[in-house]
């Protein structure tokens, strides 16, 4: 197919499907590009709906871009729910009956949350917290509460915590596992996230599953039972366990009402498993129609410590680009993440990690563990027994320079030699108090070394220089 | 909030409120005597003939004796200047000067009362609301219901508030005469720190180095755990208190010229006019290092630090503007307009400024030495203009007055010469940047929202390319509130300073960029 005029039609305008039309813009003038969203009229970040919650910001506040950023950059905008897709014919039909016909058609419709057939899931009061209309919802359904009940301890929930209790109201915060987030953060380092969970007075249930959900007579949440048979009243009820990829709307797409599905040739029904399955190039089984983002999921894992799914705004911005890259040059490349990278905030508690550093490691690799005595600053450091050489690290409360780290992994850094230079690879403000020495102390103490902090003379601290 | 600041708050606004209604109470009545004493001796005679009609007269309010003495005052200025009789025309203005010798009041007589029941008893509330702010709770960022608070999203609150603001100034720059029962409150501190009676801006001074020390202290509640905000305020409350406020008194009390060490030209727009620099080269030693040390902040001093630190060395630690923005102004920073338009008009008008000031100052140098009569002419009609549009509107009513609409560094943003002088310096050369963090970025916007100068962080954070522009004050929020760890101000060689076209980290499919 001829790349001039073409129109791309993109749906979705969360972070990838943004992230890839801009990528085609620059690099293709005459692309015709048309992101499609029912959600709202402009990209804004998802990351933030809890600040609109919360009174940090609000919605203006959380779009990237100005609102003539995209006529500027002859983006068009379309607001519209996407009822079915007609392969065979190119064409997108919307909820209102009007169609839109595509060349290129990229899919980029993130995730919805997971409910896992509770009874009561669907009570008045009971929600998830994914998209700007779950937070409207939320914003109308923890009006005049005393009590908020959270189940899954996972980002979103603990992001949910610091959103209601912004607003004063207790919140019960339940964990099916014996430590907040453990399937992914080491024992020591969900430790210190349960303590600070419990420091912000909220009310938090370690090892503890949903039973079910009480409604009162107009289907109002009233209650939950827990599995161990514990009744907490509740008002409120946030369903935070996990995301699925954004795909129902997919199935069953006969294009035009005569034919059944049947009918179809085999190559115009999408191929979907738990998300919209793709290869590394972003290309699903029907030429032309790509997937990016939460929605995707790759046959192959990208990487030996990466999943199938991608459910994070990093991954979803760089297949936004990879695509956008592809789809604007004549010679795609396969979609390469580099060394993982990512971060959170739990309450106070700022969250970096770099590499590889899962919550159980096997015996060839080894780790150093360091926390403040105050037990909210940590850094853990994993690296391999017998090449020493660093694998990935995990800090709490300490910022560190993602280049650093980058380059100390994929070019396979002695650790020690990462250990000696932690002032320099610090991101933290200035005047904070540094940790780099305390933390080669403990080091050294426990292999009976004497490394020394590679020192930077008083002059460059002076005027601030560093390597 | 606890009761405690529920009483605190309860007494700030008493104390405000009678701070605001006590220019209406007290007494006046004009005596000779007075007018001989407040008067300059060649205007006596005149003045004593034109306002004996007032003599013996009590007057119940300020506004009928105000009212009184300028149509008196001006019925005979009008009738010499309908005769042209120009020498003879009395430019200087006494309004101020008798109304506050002819107070008769109370306040006149307890001045420490009032001041306490006004001023001392606010401060004193203000403080009963701040010290129990946030207790109890752990360190983070404290920005919860900002966007849901009247006082700081622009609500009733702030529209009064801002409101209060601007005419506050516009009494005190133009018709300070009406509120003589606030500066006859200060008298005695002032004659003890300098052995003169108060002006209006010796009032001034002292409301407001209490205000940054006392939203200082806020700042420290606000931002605990935060080094770089606490020492940072830190410098800007003792910057006012000990070179704004009682150095430049404790001057004037040794019979030097009142001078603030680190007021820089062309903020400090009068520096080279005649009547300060006479005043310099006249005081001996100490005179003559305040005229070479103030040309060596502008020509070394600033260029210099700069340099290595950006213009945050000044903007945000040392400034007394900037002083009152960060401590004052704090609760307002997430006002200022983030948009491309705003950039622009800021661009304009603050260069404009600087070019306007470079000019008058021109003109006041080349006059002094020349003494071209024209040319001094021009010279005055420069200095009122600058000093009635810039000095006090735009610094003043708008600069702080519009806090509570427009951010607390609109002054600053759009109009303060220094800044500009300092942010080309900031732009060009310097090892200032606030450097991003690889791709963490998550486009969130809270660094945007609460940049006081109104600077887009976010458009550059989450492409990951440092963050290099002129206005960036340094006030270090940005980096604070970030909820991922991807801002850093810092100091750093110049190469690679600016990275026009970033590479976001972490995706190694593509390894060249467009």
């Amino acid at each position: 197919m001829s790349k001039a005029n073409r129109n791309i039609v993109i749906i979705g305008n969360g972070i990838s499907g943004v992230t890839c039309a801009r990528h085609i813009r620059k690099k293709d003038e005459s692309a015709h590009i048309t992101i499609i969203s029912g959600e709202t009229d402009h990209f804004f970040s998802r990351t933030a709906l809890m600040y609109i919650y919360m009174g940090h910001m609000k919605y203006e506040h959380t779009k990237p871009y100005e609102d003539w950023f995209w006529k500027k950059n002859r983006i068009n905008l379309k607001r519209a729910w996407v009822e079915k897709i007609d392969f065979e014919e190119k064409s997108l039909i919307f909820s209102n009956g009007e169609s839109m016909a595509y060349d290129v058609l990229v899919l980029a419709t993130g995730s919805k949350p997971n409910k896992f057939g509770w009874p009561g899931q669907d009570l008045k009061g009971v929600q998830g917290m994914y998209s700007f209309q779950d937070l409207e919802l939320m914003q109308a359904n923890t009006q005049n509460i005393s009590r908020a009940v959270i189940v899954g301890g996972g980002l979103i929930g603990i992001e949910m915590a610091e959103m209601l209790n912004s607003r004063k109201i207790p919140v019960t915060f339940l964990v099916r596992e014996n430590n907040f987030w453990d399937n992914i953060l080491p024992l020591e380092e969900s430790k210190m996230i349960n303590r600070h969970i419990l420091e912000h007075h909220i009310d938090l249930r370690l090892g503890t599953e949903l039973g079910e959900i009480i409604g009162d007579e107009s289907g109002m949440v009233k209650a939950i039972t827990t599995k161990s048979g514990e009744t907490i009243a509740c008002q409120f009820v946030g369903l935070t366990v996990g995301v699925s990829p954004n795909i129902e709307f997919l199935y069953a797409q006969p294009s035009k009402g005569s034919k059944p599905l049947e009918g179809f040739l085999k190559e115009k029904v999408l191929q979907t498993n738990k998300g919209i399955v793709v290869d590394r190039f972003f290309k699903t089984n029907i030429p032309d129609v790509y997937a990016i983002g939460d929605c995707a999921e790759f046959q192959e894992a990208p990487a030996s410590d990466r999943k199938n799914i991608e459910q994070v705004w990093y991954t979803g911005r760089m297949h936004g680009e990879t695509l956008a890259y592809n789809l604007t040059s004549d010679n795609p490349v396969p979609y390469q993440p580099g060394v993982w990278f990512n971060s959170a905030k739990f309450f106070d508690i700022e969250y970096q990690t770099y590499g590889f550093v899962p919550a159980n490691w096997s015996e060839e690799y080894e780790s150093l563990y360091w926390e403040d005595a105050g037990g909210k600053i940590a850094i853990r450091f994993l690296y391999g027994k017998s090449d020493m050489k660093i694998k990935g690290v995990n800090a709490f409360r300490w910022r560190l320079r993602h280049d650093y780290f980058d380059k100390a992994i994929s070019e396979g850094w002695m650790f020690e030699k990462v250990l000696t230079h932690l002032n320099i690879a610090s991101f933290n403000p200035e005047f904070f108090k540094s940790h780099y020495k305390a933390v080669l102390d403990h080091y050294n103490k426990q292999k009976g070394k004497s490394l020394k902090v590679h020192k930077e003379s008083f002059f460059k601290k002076l005027i601030g220089s560093r390597a | 909030m606890k009761t405690i600041q529920k009483i605190g708050l309860v007494i700030f606004v008493f104390g405000l409120t009678l701070f605001s209604l006590l220019p209406f109470f007290g007494t006046y009545q004009l005596e000779k005597g007075t007018v001989e004493a407040n008067v300059k001796e060649i205007h006596t005679g005149k003045m004593v003939e034109v306002l004996s009609p007032m003599f013996g007269k009590t007057y119940s309010s300020n506004f009928a004796f105000i009212s009184d003495f300028k149509s008196y005052f001006n019925t005979y200025n009008d009738g010499l200047k309908a005769n042209q009789e120009w020498d003879k025309v009395i430019w200087d203005n006494y309004a101020f000067a008798l109304t506050k010798a002819s107070s008769t009041g109370p306040v006149a007589e307890n001045p420490f009362l009032f001041l306490g029941i006004t001023v001392l008893i606010g401060v004193f509330g203000a403080l009963l609301y701040i010290l129990p702010l946030y207790r109890g709770q752990t360190e983070g960022i404290k920005n919860d219901g900002i966007f849901f608070s009247s006082m700081k999203s622009r609500g009733l609150l702030g529209m009064i508030t801002g409101a209060w603001l601007i005419l506050f100034y516009i009494v005190l720059y133009w018709f300070p005469e009406y509120i003589t029962n606030l500066v006859l409150m200060v008298d005695p501190i002032s004659m003890a720190v300098s052995g003169n009676p108060a002006s209006q801006w010796f009032l001034y001074g002292f409301i407001y180095t209490l205000a940054i020390i006392v939203m200082g202290i806020r700042m420290f509640r606000k931002y605990r755990g935060n080094a770089y905000q606490t020492i940072r305020t830190t410098s800007v409350m003792f910057s006012q208190l000990a070179f704004a406020f009682l150095l430049p008194e404790i001057l004037v009390l040794m019979n030097m010229p009142w001078h603030d060490f680190k007021n820089i030209w062309p903020l400090d727009y009068t520096f080279f006019y005649e009547y300060r620099v006479e005043g310099m080269v006249s005081s001996g030693a100490l005179g003559m290092f305040m005229l070479v040390w103030g040309i060596i902040l502008i020509v070394i001093g600033v260029p210099l630090f700069t340099y290595f630190y950006g213009k945050r060395w000044y903007c945000s630690w040392v400034c007394g503007c900037g002083g009152l923005a960060e401590t004052l102004g704090d609760p307002y920073r997430q006002l200022s307009d983030k948009s491309v338009k705003a950039w622009k008009i800021e661009r304009y008008l603050v260069h404009g400024v600087l070019v306007f000031a470079i000019l008058m100052t021109g003109f006041t140098i080349a006059n002094y030495f020349s003494g071209f009569e024209l040319l001094g002419q021009a010279t005055d009609q420069l200095h009122s203009i600058y000093g009635f549009a810039i000095g006090s509107a735009f610094a003043g009513v708008i600069g702080t007055g519009f806090y509570p609409l427009m951010g607390n560094r609109v002054w600053c943003r759009f109009g303060c010469p220094l800044a500009a002088y300092l942010g080309i310096v900031q732009r060009f050369k310097s090892r200032f940047r606030i450097t991003t963090n690889g791709g963490q970025c998550i486009s969130c916007g809270n660094c945007s929202t609460y940049c006081e100068m109104g600077i887009d962080v976010r458009w550059y954070a989450q492409r990951g390319q440092n963050i290099v522009r002129s206005s960036c004050v340094g006030c270090g929020v940005c980096s604070a509130v970030c909820p991922r760890g991807v801002l850093k101000l810092e100091n750093g060689d110049e190469d690679g300073r600016i990275n026009e076209m970033p590479i976001i980290i972490g995706n190694k499919s593509i390894t060249v960029k467009a």
